[in-house]
């Protein structure tokens, strides 16, 4: 259980003239087991807020402690640690590794950790089979469907149990019917405890959310 | 699933590319091993040939010869000051530091006989010697005892000798034990018998005209031995044989050196084409790798995909190499070479060394393309979305 605070963080880029600031003042706290969405128009900085929680995009200014751990004091490898450890990713494009089998690539992010092969397995069967994929294991990406690939991402994001779970338009690529099917299963975890932050442009999904953080010209419009 | 699953799975899916890159190393290799195998192949036969020529190191009275001889016309020539060689002195041969070389000495004297009142040159050997000292006599008929000669095949020719026959020598009158088939050498011009009979008949007792020595030639210190021998016999003359052999050995060597050179470049070839494919690899990577990181992948994970990559490959190119090398050699011996056997036969170490060599190059141009990928920020793979 895992709470996140964030304190006027800040993210610019370019120098000189030509700087961008596409995050400014961004102050919340988000609650061990809340299911946040942040939403905002194109370029308001929703993704770049979200790289900064998932401890990926060092803030120009600021501080992000997530369970009391100031995650940007942490040295390079340290966060990696970090983001074995407490973060969980759901990518727009899924992005699973084209060449490795759908239960391949839900094991992967247990692959740096010393663990007998068998229970790696075990554990993303059962990551699987909690997505609704358990008998579709041995089948490549390229032979899944949108939504199976989407579920498969969502596994691979929950096999080692982070109390996080970071999600960048999950559904952007989804019908209506396996928007619903993924939201569903997001609702799932996050009733098991898992905190979720969703960023999200659909208001079906964020009507899932129990608060949404809105994003505008990189500030947030709209105060917790 | 390991990191190494990872490596094979993506070495299976870029066929193509692992293909290039074993094939660079490949060719290094195989070039490397093949100027390996060429060069011992060359060398084990010319130290064959060099024990093939017996005697390769000559002892002589020393002389200050001048030699009456133009043009090929040969004058004759005056000697001053000869001090003959006494048998006696020999022994002292067994004290040098690489005694432990010599297979074979053969003390020889020659003078001038009558024979069936001709003059032909008689020399004294030791028979039990003949084996070490001139394997490449064809004896017909036996070994002279102590009154018997052997004749050399133009001597047995002109003085219409043949076995059994009696010849008179001094006045004395030997039987003749053998005829020796055609050398090309000057030994078809003389008689030979045992090295006591020549000092009777010649009255030079414990007197000897010259000896061959016969050193084991595998890395042999010749020129050593040569000065180790004028150390213990001071008033001879001694030189070495071997110049013929010991210049084509040169060239060889030179031959070795440049071929080394060459391997060498190719290898570095091999080694940029491994970096620069390795590069491509990454950059393709770039987002795969992003998400890795993100997972949690340390950066040592990354770089063990990538080195492991370059393991998996560079292993088996090494085989390969030594494969491909050795059978070069095989070919290559077939045309430069007048040994029956080429040195193909199989080599753990070479094969090892080639191997090893393969990953030094494959894992070397390989850390450059795995800084690069370790140092990919993780928020390329959502940055890329």
């Amino acid at each position: 259980m895992s709470s996140i605070h964030a304190q006027d963080l800040g993210k610019s880029y370019g120098r000189g003239g030509a700087v961008v600031h596409a995050l400014a003042d961004v102050s919340f706290t988000i609650d061990s087991g809340a299911f946040v969405g942040i939403m905002g128009e194109s370029g308001a900085g929703k993704s770049t807020l979200l790289s900064i929680l998932g401890a990926m995009n060092t803030p120009t200014t600021g501080r992000l402690s997530i369970d009391g751990i100031d995650v940007y004091d942490l040295k390079s490898e340290q966060r990696a640690d970090f983001r074995r450890e407490f973060l969980g990713f759901v990518f727009q494009s899924f992005h699973l590794i084209p060449y490795l089998t759908l239960l391949e690539n839900v094991m992967l992010p247990l692959t740096t950790i010393r663990m007998p092969k068998s229970e790696k397995r075990g554990k993303a069967q059962a990551a699987l089979d909690r997505v609704g994929l358990g008998g579709k294991g041995e089948r490549l990406p390229g032979e899944a469907s949108g939504g199976e690939k989407e579920r498969c991402a969502i596994a691979r994001a929950i096999v080692n149990d982070p109390p996080i779970l970071l999600a960048d338009e999950p559904t952007g690529n989804l019908d209506t019917r396996t928007t619903d099917a993924v939201m569903d299963l997001f609702t799932g975890l996050n009733t098991d405890g898992m905190t979720i932050v969703m960023v999200t442009h659909s208001p079906r999904c964020a009507a899932h959310v129990h608060r949404v953080l809105d994003v505008a010209d990189g500030r947030l419009a709209k105060r917790p | 699933m390991r990191l190494t699953d990872i490596s094979i799975k993506n070495l299976m899916r870029r066929k193509a590319k692992a293909g290039f890159i074993m094939a660079g190393l490949v060719v290094g290799v195989a070039a490397m091993v093949a100027v390996i195998g060429f060069v011992r192949t060359m060398t084990a036969e010319i130290n064959h040939k060099m024990e093939r020529y017996g005697a390769n190191i000559l002892i002589l009275p020393k002389t200050e010869d001048l030699q009456l001889s133009y043009g090929g016309l040969n004058l004759g020539g005056v000697s001053v000051g000869v001090q003959p060689i006494r048998q006696a002195d020999l022994h002292r041969l067994t004290s040098i530091k690489n005694a432990a070389n010599i297979a074979a000495t053969g003390p020889t004297l020659l003078g001038v006989v009558s024979a069936n009142g001709r003059d032909v040159l008689l020399a004294g050997i030791d028979m039990n010697r003949v084996d070490v000292l001139k394997p490449w006599w064809s004896l017909s008929g036996n070994r002279p005892d102590s009154n018997a000669v052997l004749a050399g095949a133009q001597t047995a020719s002109l003085l219409n000798l043949t076995t059994g026959q009696t010849v008179e020598i001094n006045g004395r009158p030997m039987h003749v034990s053998g005829i020796l088939g055609s050398t090309g050498s000057q030994d078809d011009q003389l008689l030979f018998a045992e090295l006591p009979t020549a000092q009777s008949i010649l009255g030079k007792q414990g007197q000897i005209s010259m000896v061959e020595v016969a050193a084991l030639c595998h890395d042999c210190p010749i020129d050593d031995m040569v000065r180790q021998i004028s150390g213990v016999l001071p008033d001879a003359k001694v030189m070495a044989i071997q110049q013929v052999v010991k210049g084509r050995m040169d060239t060889l060597q030179r031959f070795s050196a440049f071929s080394m050179g060459m391997s060498a470049v190719v290898i570095l070839v091999g080694s940029l084409v491994v970096l620069t494919t390795m590069m491509s690899s990454v950059r393709e990577r770039k987002e795969e790798i992003g998400i890795f990181r993100a997972m949690g992948f340390r950066k040592s994970h990354v770089m063990g995909i990538i080195f492991s990559e370059a393991a998996m490959v560079s292993g088996p190119a090494g085989l390969i190499g030594y494969l491909a090398g050795t059978g070069a050699t095989f070919i290559a011996v077939r045309f430069f070479s007048d040994m029956d056997h080429a040195s193909t036969a199989w080599d753990p170490l070479l094969c090892g060394g080639a191997i090893l060599l393969a990953m030094v190059v494959g894992l070397t141009a390989s850390v450059y393309p795995a800084i690069m990928a370790a140092r990919l920020d993780p928020n390329t793979a959502l940055r890329s979305l």
